[in-house]
Formats: C-alpha cells, sequence, structure tokens
C-alpha cells in the first residue's frame, strides 16, 4: 500500500522554483474576492493587471518607470537585510534623498548636466545614508533595536518635509507646498523621448548589479551575509560585526536615498509631500519576495511595478479601487512567506 | 486652576486614549514574545470597520465591538504566521500593515467611492460625571472609552501578575521551552495573547473614527502605532509604566496644537516631532538595560 | 507491579534510526538507571515517555494501561515528570511560579497563596528551596531542586532525570541521592538517565544499557559489576587515545596575569585567574559548569573584554586584541559552542575561509578558487565527510567541530584554546578530537583545555587547574591527581596545592 507522509527536509529544486509561481496564484484567488466584490470579472481583472500593462510601448514603459523606485528601494532593504540588519527605514531615508536632491537641484543651477547630474546622485546617497546613521549608530553602539528607530524616523523626516515645504520652500507665489523647480542641467535626461522613462532606471539596474557584485564576489559581501546569517559566529571569527553592519546599514540608507533623487529629478522636478506612496514600504516587500538576491530583487520589483501600473488600468477599465494592487502587493508578500515553510518540507510516498 | 492647564489636561487624557489601547495591546503581544509590528494597519483596519459598522447599523457601539473583531481577526493572521508558521515577525508584521491598510483603502473607496470631505457621522458624546463643577467637570469630560482605556490599566496588569494566563504569557515570553515542559501549551497561549493585542489595536483605531473625530479619513492612524510600539519599550513592557508614557506623549501631542491656535510663531513639526525624538533618546539611555522579554522575535518550534 | 511499560518503541530523525524497537519496563519504587553513551537513545526515548517526541511506533503503558502522549501535558497528569539537563525555568520568575507554572488549577493566582502551597510542597518532599527567591539568581544545584520540585508538586510518581549530575559537584550528587532514596521509600519510581557507571551502581536497582538505539540488556545490581557494564555500554573493553609522557618543561607560550571578567549581567565572573602554558603542554581546567569556564574562553579568543588583568601570547599583550587579532598572533580557538564558531547557512569552504578571508582576496574581491581549494584540502586532511558547497548546518556535529579544529589549527598555531572541545560528539569524534589535541602537544604547541568531562582532562593534561567560582583553586600535575581530590577542590571544599610545575 502506499502512504503519503510530509517530514521535513529541503523540498525538491523543481518544487522551489515553483513557489513564487504558486504564490502568485494563491494570491490571485484570494483577492479575486475583493474585485467580486468590487461587482468586476476576476479573469478580465487580472487580464488588465497582467497583460494589458504589456500590450502598448506606453504603459510598458510605465511600469519600468513605477519599477524604477521599487528597485532601488528592494536593492536598499536587501543590502542592509543582508548584514542582519533590519532597515524599516528606506521611506524615511529615500525622502532624505529627494530633500537633497532638491536643494542640489536649485542650487546646481547653470552647471552642465554631466557635472550636476552625478552631484545631485552623490548628494542624495549621502542624504540617505545620513538619515540612516543615527539608527545604525545606536544598533552598533548602544544595541537599541533598529527596527523602532527607523521606523520612527521616517515619521520624523515627514515632520522635516512639511516643515520646508511649508516654510523657506513654500512657493512663493502659488502658495503650494512645493520647492522651487530644479535646474533643468540636474534634471534627469529621459532615456526614451515623450516618454516618462529616466535615467533613474539605468542607475537602479546599475545598483542591482552592484549588489549582485557586492554581496557574491567581495569580501564585504561575504562578511556582511555572515553577520546576517550567525553573528557570534562571525565575530568569533574575527569579523568586525560592528564595522560591517554600520558599512551595510550606511549603503542601504544611500541606495534609498538615490531612490529619492531619481523621484525628483525624473518625475517632479520638486519635492512634493507624498512624493513616495510608501516605496520604503515596498522595498521590504521586494526584498523579501526576491530573497535577498539581486536577481530576485530585480524581478520582484519589476512584477510590483506591473501590479502598480496594472492596478490604475484595472481601476480606470473596470472601476475596481485602485488600492487593489496594494492589497495583491502585501498578500503576495504574506502567501509567499508562508510559502517560504514549504521549502522545509518534502512529500513522501512510502509504500508499506 | 488655570483653564488652559485644565483644557490641556482633559485633552491630554483624550489623545492618550487611542495611544494606550494599542500600547497594551502591543504589550500583551510582546510579553507573548510576538513583536506585532501590524499594529499600525490594524487600528487603520479597526478605524475604518469602526466607522462602517457604525454608519450601516446606526449603533456606535457595534461600531466599537466589530472594531475590536476586526483587530482580533488580524491577531489571528499575524498569529498565524509567526507562531504556527515561525515567519520572521518584522516582515509579517509590517505586511499585516500593508494588507490592512490597502484593504480599509479598498473598501472606503468602494463605500464611499471618492467624496471631496470626508464624510462623517454622529460621533459618541461624552459623559460627564461632575456636570459644570470647575476643574473636575471639564477634566472629567470624556468619552465612555477614554474610561474603558485608562480602566484597562489594572485589568491588565491584573491578568498580567494575578491570573495563570498571565503567568503563561510571561513565561512563554520569556522561555518558551520552559514553558512548555511545565505543561503550558506555548501555541495557544501565543494565539490568544495576539488576539487580545488585536482586539485593543482595533478598539484604538475605532476611538479615533467613532469618538474623537466622528469620521474617516486616510491619516486617521498617521503612525500612531509606532508610536505604540516605542511606548512599549518606553514603558518597559510594564502596564503601567506605559499610561506614563501615552500621557507624556498625548500631552506634547496637545500642547502643540494649542500653541498653534494660539497664534504661537513655532516651527509645529518640531513639536510634532518631540516625541519621537523624545522615544529615540530614551531608548538610548536604556539600551543594553531595557528589558526585552528574552524569547521576542524568537519562533518557537517543538524539535 | 508495574509503573512504566514501553514496547517496541522506534524513533527515526531522517535517515538515522534514534531508537530501534525498544522495549523498557520500569517497576513502582525502584531506581532505574538508563545507561548509555552519547547518542545510544536515551534522551530520545525519554522524550517520547515525556511527550516532547513523538514515537514513529510502539506502545507505552503507564500503570497497565495503553496511554498516548501527545505533550507533555499529558505526561504530567499520568504522573510523569522529567527533569531536563537544561533546566526548563522561567529566569525571571519566582521558585514559586516556576513550580505552579501550568498547574496554576485556578485562573486567578494569587503570589502569596503560590509561595506557601510551594512551601509546604517543599517541606513534605524534604527538598531545600526558597519558594520567593528569583530563578535567575539560584545556584545551579538550586535549580535542579526547583525542577524536582515542580515534577513533584505536580504529582508525579514516576521521575525522569537526564543526567543530573552532569552539572553538579560531588558533594551536591550525594544532597541528590539522599533526596532519591527518601522518593523510593515513598513509593516513587525514579528513571535515572547517566553515562557513569559508578553513579550507576551506587543508587540504582537496575540498569538498562543501550548502544546506537537498541537495548542491549536489562540486569539488576546486585548481578553485575561496572566492568560488566562498560562492556555493555561500549561494545568493546575500553577506549581512549594514547598519550606519550610530556618531554621537558618548553618555554611559556601563554600567560594569563591576574586576569577579571564579568559576565552577561555584568557580575563578576573570573576573578583574578592566572595561568601559565608552556610549549609542548597540555593544561587542562577542570571545574564544573558556569564556573568562569565560558568567560574565560571568551577573553581568550578575543570576544569578550576582561576588566583586569593580562593576556600575553609569547611577549606579545594580546589582553585587548579582538578576535582578528588574536587569531593573527597564532592562537587556534575551539568554541565552547559549535554554533559560536560555524555559520549554519554558510557552507563549509566560506566556513574555512572567513578566519584568514585576508588570503583569500584581491582588491577586495574573493578568489573563490583559492577558497575552494583550500577547504578541499583541509577536508581531505581532517576527513571531514562533506563538500566545499555544503552548507555548514547540514552536517553532522563530529563533522563540525572537524571544521572549526581544522580552521583552528591548519595554520600550526602556537597556542591552542580549546574549550568544550568534544561535547556532544559520539565515540568516533571525541576520540579524533582528542588525538588532535595531543598532536598540537607533541608539535609543541601550548594547549588549554578546558572540559566540564573530569575523564577528559585526566586522560589528556600534563597538569590540572581547577577553577571554581572564577578562581583557580588548584593547579596539580596530572599524575598526583585522583578523583576525591579534584571533587573537593571542584565543590570549593578544598585549596588545592600550588605547584610550580
Amino acid at each position: 500500500m502506499l502512504r503519503l507522509e510530509i517530514e521535513r527536509a529541503p523540498a525538491p529544486i523543481w518544487m522551489r522554483s515553483l513557489i513564487p509561481v504558486i504564490a502568485v496564484l494563491v494570491t490571485f484567488v484570494l483577492t479575486s474576492v475583493l474585485v467580486v466584490w468590487a461587482g468586476a470579472n476576476p479573469l478580465a481583472a487580472y487580464r488588465h493587471f497582467l497583460i494589458s500593462p504589456l500590450s502598448s510601448k506606453v504603459s510598458a514603459l510605465e511600469v519600468l518607470v513605477k519599477s524604477t523606485p521599487l528597485l532601488l528601494t528592494g536593492a536598499a532593504v536587501a543590502f542592509a537585510f543582508s548584514a542582519g540588519y533590519w532597515n524599516i527605514g528606506a521611506e524615511g531615508q529615500l525622502y532624505a534623498g529627494a530633500i537633497a536632491a532638491a536643494w542640489l537641484g536649485v542650487v546646481l543651477e547653470g552647471l552642465p548636466p554631466v557635472i550636476a547630474i552625478p552631484i545631485m546622485l552623490a548628494g542624495g546617497f549621502v542624504a540617505g545614508a545620513l538619515w540612516a546613521l543615527p539608527s545604525a549608530l545606536l544598533k552598533v553602539k548602544l544595541a537599541v533595536d533598529e527596527v523602532v528607530t527607523t521606523l520612527l524616523l521616517n515619521s520624523v523626516v515627514l515632520f522635516v518635509v512639511s516643515a520646508l515645504l511649508n516654510g523657506p520652500w513654500r512657493d512663493p507665489i502659488s502658495g503650494w507646498p512645493q520647492s522651487p523647480e530644479i535646474a533643468a542641467g540636474a534634471a534627469f535626461p529621459k532615456l526614451i523621448p515623450r516618454s516618462r522613462l529616466h535615467l533613474g532606471f539605468l542607475v537602479a539596474l546599475l545598483v542591482i548589479g552592484l549588489l549582485w557584485f557586492i554581496l557574491s564576489r567581495t569580501a564585504l559581501g561575504l562578511r556582511m551575509r555572515a553577520v546576517g546569517l550567525g553573528q557570534e559566529a562571525a565575530r568569533f571569527v574575527g569579523v568586525s560585526v560592528e564595522r560591517t553592519m554600520l558599512t551595510a546599514a550606511l549603503v542601504s540608507g544611500g541606495i534609498a536615498g538615490l531612490a529619492g533623487v531619481g523621484e525628483v529629478a525624473g518625475i517632479h522636478f520638486h519635492l512634493i509631500e507624498g512624493i513616495s506612496p510608501g516605496y520604503g514600504y515596498t522595498g521590504i516587500i521586494i526584498a523579501t519576495l526576491g530573497g535577498l538576491h539581486a536577481a530576485g530583487v530585480g524581478l520582484a520589483a519589476l512584477f510590483i511595478g506591473l501590479i502598480d501600473t496594472g492596478a490604475q488600468t484595472v481601476s480606470r477599465a473596470l472601476g475596481v479601487p485602485v488600492y487593489l494592487g496594494d492589497v495583491v502587493q502585501a498578500a503576495l508578500l504574506l502567501v509567499t512567506l508562508g510559502m517560504f515553510i514549504l521549502q522545509n518540507y518534502r512529500i513522501k510516498v512510502i509504500s508499506d | 486652576m488655570d483653564t488652559f492647564l485644565i483644557g490641556l489636561m482633559a485633552a491630554t487624557l483624550r489623545v492618550a486614549t487611542p495611544l494606550l489601547m494599542g500600547t497594551l495591546g502591543e504589550l500583551f503581544a510582546e510579553r507573548a514574545g510576538i513583536l506585532n509590528l501590524g499594529i499600525e494597519g490594524t487600528m487603520f483596519f479597526g478605524a475604518f470597520v469602526g466607522f462602517v459598522v457604525g454608519g450601516v447599523t446606526g449603533s456606535l457601539w457595534l461600531g466599537v465591538l466589530a472594531a475590536v473583531l476586526a483587530g482580533m481577526l488580524s491577531g489571528l493572521l499575524m498569529a498565524f504566521l509567526s507562531v504556527r508558521l515561525g515567519v520572521n515577525q518584522h516582515v509579517s508584521g509590517l505586511g499585516i500593515t500593508l494588507l490592512l491598510t490597502g484593504l480599509s483603502l479598498f473598501g472606503f473607496r468602494l463605500f464611499y467611492g471618492e467624496p471631496r470631505i470626508p464624510p462623517a457621522i454622529e460621533p459618541f458624546s461624552r459623559l460627564s460625571p461632575f456636570g459644570q463643577t470647575p476643574v473636575l467637570g471639564p477634566l472629567f469630560d470624556q468619552y465612555a472609552l477614554t474610561y474603558i482605556a485608562f480602566g484597562l490599566v489594572p485589568v491588565v496588569w491584573w491578568l498580567l501578575y494575578r491570573t495563570s494566563f498571565g503567568l503563561q504569557i510571561r513565561a512563554v515570553g520569556e522561555n518558551p521551552e520552559a514553558a512548555d515542559a511545565a505543561g503550558v501549551n506555548v501555541y495557544v497561549t501565543r494565539y490568544l495573547a495576539l488576539c487580545i493585542a488585536g482586539g485593543l489595536m482595533g478598539a484604538g483605531g475605532a476611538f479615533l473614527s467613532l469618538a474623537q473625530l466622528g469620521a474617516f479619513t486616510y491619516g486617521i492612524i498617521a503612525g500612531r502605532g509606532w508610536v505604540c510600539i516605542a511606548l512599549v519599550i518606553f514603558g518597559n513592557w510594564d502596564p503601567v509604566k506605559v499610561l506614563w508614557g501615552a500621557l507624556l506623549f498625548g500631552g506634547v501631542f496637545d500642547l502643540q496644537l494649542r500653541l498653534q491656535i494660539i497664534g504661537l510663531q513655532l516651527p509645529y513639526e518640531t513639536f510634532l516631532a518631540l516625541p519621537y525624538l523624545v522615544t529615540i533618546l530614551a531608548l538610548a539611555v536604556a539600551g543594553r538595560n531595557a528589558a526585552y522579554p528574552a524569547a521576542l522575535l524568537k519562533p518557537y518550534r517543538r524539535e | 507491579m508495574h509503573a512504566i511499560q514501553m514496547r517496541g518503541i522506534t524513533k527515526r530523525f531522517g535517515p538515522v534510526i534514534a531508537n530501534n524497537h525498544i522495549d523498557f519496563d520500569l517497576m513502582r519504587g525502584e531506581i532505574h538507571a538508563l545507561l548509555g553513551e552519547n547518542g545510544a537513545g536515551k534522551t530520545t526515548l525519554m522524550r517520547i515517555l515525556y511527550g516532547l517526541y513523538h514515537a514513529d511506533e510502539g506502545e507505552v503503558r503507564v500503570n497497565g494501561q495503553v496511554a498516548h502522549v501527545a505533550a507533555p501535558k499529558d505526561a504530567i497528569q499520568l504522573g510523569i515528570g522529567m527533569v531536563t539537563q537544561h533546566f526548563a525555568l522561567v529566569p525571571t520568575l519566582s521558585v514559586a511560579e516556576n513550580v505552579v507554572l501550568g498547574y496554576t488549577g485556578s485562573f486567578r493566582v494569587n503570589p502569596q497563596v503560590a509561595r506557601q502551597k510551594v512551601a509546604e510542597a517543599a517541606a513534605r518532599f524534604g527538598v531545600e528551596v526558597n519558594p520567593s527567591a528569583l530563578v535567575r539568581h539560584l545556584s545551579v544545584g538550586e535549580r535542579q531542586r526547583v525542577e524536582i520540585l515542580k515534577a513533584l508538586y505536580r504529582n508525579a510518581r514516576v521521575l525522569i532525570l537526564d543526567e543530573p549530575t552532569a552539572v553538579l559537584v560531588p558533594q551536591e550528587v550525594d544532597m541528590l541521592f539522599q533526596t532519591l532514596e527518601r522518593l523510593r521509600q515513598d513509593g516513587l519510581s525514579v528513571i535515572f538517565i547517566s553515562h557513569k557507571l559508578y553513579e550507576v551502581m551506587t543508587v540504582c536497582d537496575r540498569i538498562t544499557v543501550l548502544r546506537d538505539g537498541h537495548v542491549v540488556g536489562t540486569v539488576d545490581k546486585a548481578a553485575t559489576s561496572q566492568a560488566e557494564l562498560a562492556r555493555m555500554m561500549v561494545g568493546r573493553e575500553t577506549f581512549g587515545v594514547a598519550r606519550q609522557e610530556r618531554k621537558p618543561q618548553g618555554e611559556v607560550l601563554l600567560r594569563i596575569e591576574n586576569l577579571s571578567a564579568v559576565d552577561e549581567k555584568g557580575l563578576p565572573a573570573i576573578k583574578g585567574v592566572s595561568l601559565e602554558v608552556g610549549a609542548g603542554e597540555i593544561l587542562g581546567v577542570a571545574g564544573v559548569s558556569g564556573n568562569g569556564q565560558t568567560e574565560l574562553s571568551h577573553v581568550l579568543a578575543g570576544t569578550l573584554k576582561p576588566t583586569g588583568g593580562r593576556v600575553l601570547v609569547g611577549d606579545r599583550d594580546l589582553t585587548l586584541a579582538d578576535p582578528a587579532q588574536v587569531s593573527g598572533m597564532g592562537v587556534g580557538r575551539i568554541p565552547e559552542d559549535r554554533h559560536e564558531g560555524a555559520i549554519g547557512e554558510l557552507n563549509v569552504a566560506e566556513n574555512l575561509a572567513l578566519e584568514y578571508l585576508g588570503e583569500f582576496i584581491t582588491a577586495g574581491m574573493l578568489d573563490h578558487q583559492r577558497i575552494r581549494r583550500h577547504a578541499e584540502q583541509l577536508i581531505a586532511e581532517y576527513q571531514i565527510k562533506a563538500s566545499p558547497t555544503d552548507r555548514m548546518r547540514t552536517l553532522s556535529g563530529g563533522n563540525i567541530q572537524k571544521v572549526i579544529l581544522a580552521r583552528a589549527l591548519s595554520r600550526n598555531p602556537q597556542v591552542v584554546i580549546a574549550s568544550q572541545p568534544t561535547r556532544g560528539l559520539d565515540v568516533g569524534a571525541t576520540e579524533y578530537v582528542r588525538s588532535k589535541l595531543l598532536e598540537q602537544r607533541s608539535r609543541g604547541a601550548a594547549v588549554l583545555l578546558l572540559s566540564e568531562d573530569l575523564d577528559e582532562v585526566l586522560a589528556l593534561s600534563d597538569r590540572i587547574a581547577v577553577i571554581y567560582e572564577g578562581r583557580i583553586v588548584g593547579l596539580i600535575p596530572a599524575k598526583e591527581a585522583d578523583l576525591e581530590q579534584l571533587g573537593l577542590m571542584m565543590s570549593g571544599a578544598r585549596e588545592g596545592i600550588r605547584v610550580e610545575a
């Protein structure tokens, strides 16, 4: 007689590679309840979600535009998480980068793009890293939990933005809370004419490449993984846990800062409140879905970008609230987390 | 006494109410060993569900009840992920916050479309047992939920330190292996703790939509959940100390509003950010001495 | 009359069969030893009886009735109590709270009433404890008494003690045996898990010997001898490593001067320790666990900063050195806890390279080929059963220890710090590790061996130091050492004779 038994052992490879696919299917089945509630046909909704955005060049490029900040925040979070530093503050660090870009973009008036743009990027990176610094120092020097402090600093940066936009940067003519427009030389060039796709996308791809390179090919990457996977043992073998974590935290903040630069210099050309609808938090979803690997993070960011774009298509075409996209992303995260557990089991056929 | 001061104190109690509910909830979860970052979303969900059910049924108390149940459901989901499956608590908690925030906004859009002004209902009226008596009258001109929230402090203390359930929660949060060996069901205890926690968080959210504001807005929680997480640490995981933290936070928040209204030329954002910075400072001072429950963030799995 | 009958118990962990059709009987009012080496399956069998594991096959009867023990809760209900090696106590709770936890009876718990009830129970069973003390303030012996009281408070009629003497000094052992004797007279049954022959022969009525997951046999104490039990247990006469006589005294390579350090809670853990280890010598530090060995090894490994004193290797001062500097100065370190020395989710090659990462990088980039070759070479040399790309956590305990050993010894260190190097290893791996340490000694390294296993210290050391409450209370040449004297020193009863060797 044949019996099926579940045992704790690593699942076979083919099973593991199927997990993301199953997770997407399960998520769509679960969230189709909401689509039906909104009075739409789930199949039609998911066609608009996943297929329509890719069926025209304009909307396909829009997916890449949406993915640009997500590639960066995903990489930022993955970088920190790899070293066991739970940076929940990519959102705040993104805003810090955006503030720096809004300021530099005006200051650099008159400079040619070849000079202005590298300064914008460097400035955004430094600003993001600086915003990450207090939490990182508290963690490394005083063992203060970084989850709480990075989370709290996310709220604080919003007050800073609000103070700037309602104070010195308020538009003197319209009275709108928005910073002055950045100089033309500081704005990111478009990659494809008449689209919104800008230089930031290339920067994001470069960062993903660097993420792969650092984690798998450099001593820093090995030290980071060692600290992330076994802090005590890493310390024992002579890895400087403090320095490695600090480096990971600051670089993570810097990458998130670049996402802020991209939004200011590539999309809005000035700082506004709500410039990020939670890209930093979505970065946590992306890093987790991507398994903290560069390629995974890249794919996950593109997929979430697709869902973001698709949510608007669904909303326009079928009147399903655009927030369906947020729900799908979060549900996908939770389902995937649950599915990761499946990796540790395999089904065995026993014949008595 | 100065009416400004009495007004400030009365408002402090009001502002502290949702924080206190959320913080007591989070405290329950953390004492059982689970950091629930789902709190921000759970409060938002509670505010939304409470508002809808209160509005549809016309009974505000049914709204509160529904918010509590919604919160417990959220706690159940957190428990399934972090206790049953043993998933990383940071990520599952944040996932729940994102899910419930999205779900609330989705539902709100379905129910109310895109209104120019946020829909409102007739909120709870206040109870003033001291009528027009000076000092006591205005000070105790509060919502029933505020009285309940402050009444919960001794109840939570009693539950934690004077009952077998509390003993089990404390044991499970410190050393689940030991609790298991003593015959305590670690999973059930953590499930229950998370359910109670979720219920309290939901009620905290409902207080905002059904009492303080009488409306539902996108920014209704605005990081209050994160404040609760900080207050638990600030209060050293003690229900009474947590109360002082919530009052302090509520006081500073309201003071800032009042100074703005008076027209004092202050960058009010500084005041708004102040409590967050004070909490970070407090964390730095407490540092390594913070009495974290030893099993916090560690999933328990019997080998 | 049978208290417990276990029939045909089988338990597998993946491919490993921990218990293979085991039959075990326990009579009422007897103390029954479960004897066997590490990994023989004693603890697994008892964890099944207590509901912590579930048997794949077999049947358990309690008082003649078939019992389904799905969780400790069921075992407790059936009158079975278990005291494990790692005490299952909550340090932040009081003794009384720990005792009543999970067995409070009512929803309300009045701390005063609980204290009183626990005090009464302690008096009734003759177990000395202070109900209102916090467990984290108790000594190891006191904690064990709390554990026993916890089981008795739950009306246990069968008490399982898993290697109860491993953490005790000889004098505490006597006290424990008296308690057990009294419990037997009250009609309770005790299962006594041990691998110490003389203890088993002292306190037990019957002895069941396990080997490799099988029952070798059950014998009456009166009808057996230590020699017979040893044969049954090991399946051969004796085992051990051959140690050559010591070469003449070499120069001092490791010098510890008046060293002090505090533990995690900031309390003094080592208090003015001074030791010298010469070239070609093994200095064994004996002591009961928790007397400062952990902190001493951490200071020497560079992971804990001392509060006073000095550490010198050769003429280099390493007192405040970090782990990388310590390693770079030619100190090979074997940590107390294997998880402290190896990262489970990284592969074998990465674990082997991490300590000497400088050798494997050019311009900040990893030389993967060199890392792999390095691993292949050490795997061959140290007979590690793994490939360079295997994740560490998939290895057995013995192979993990070999990886750590290979890493620590591969650079021919002049000083070796070995903490509990064979804890939890099977016979083969234990022998291998010990022979490697002796190899270091003949090579001329200075070896400091910290071990709670007195037999190990006696077998390997040239000189033996005894540590008690953070102080070195005795230092004697190994050939002059006798067990009673060491036991007394380990329990702080007597200062040893200091020998300037």
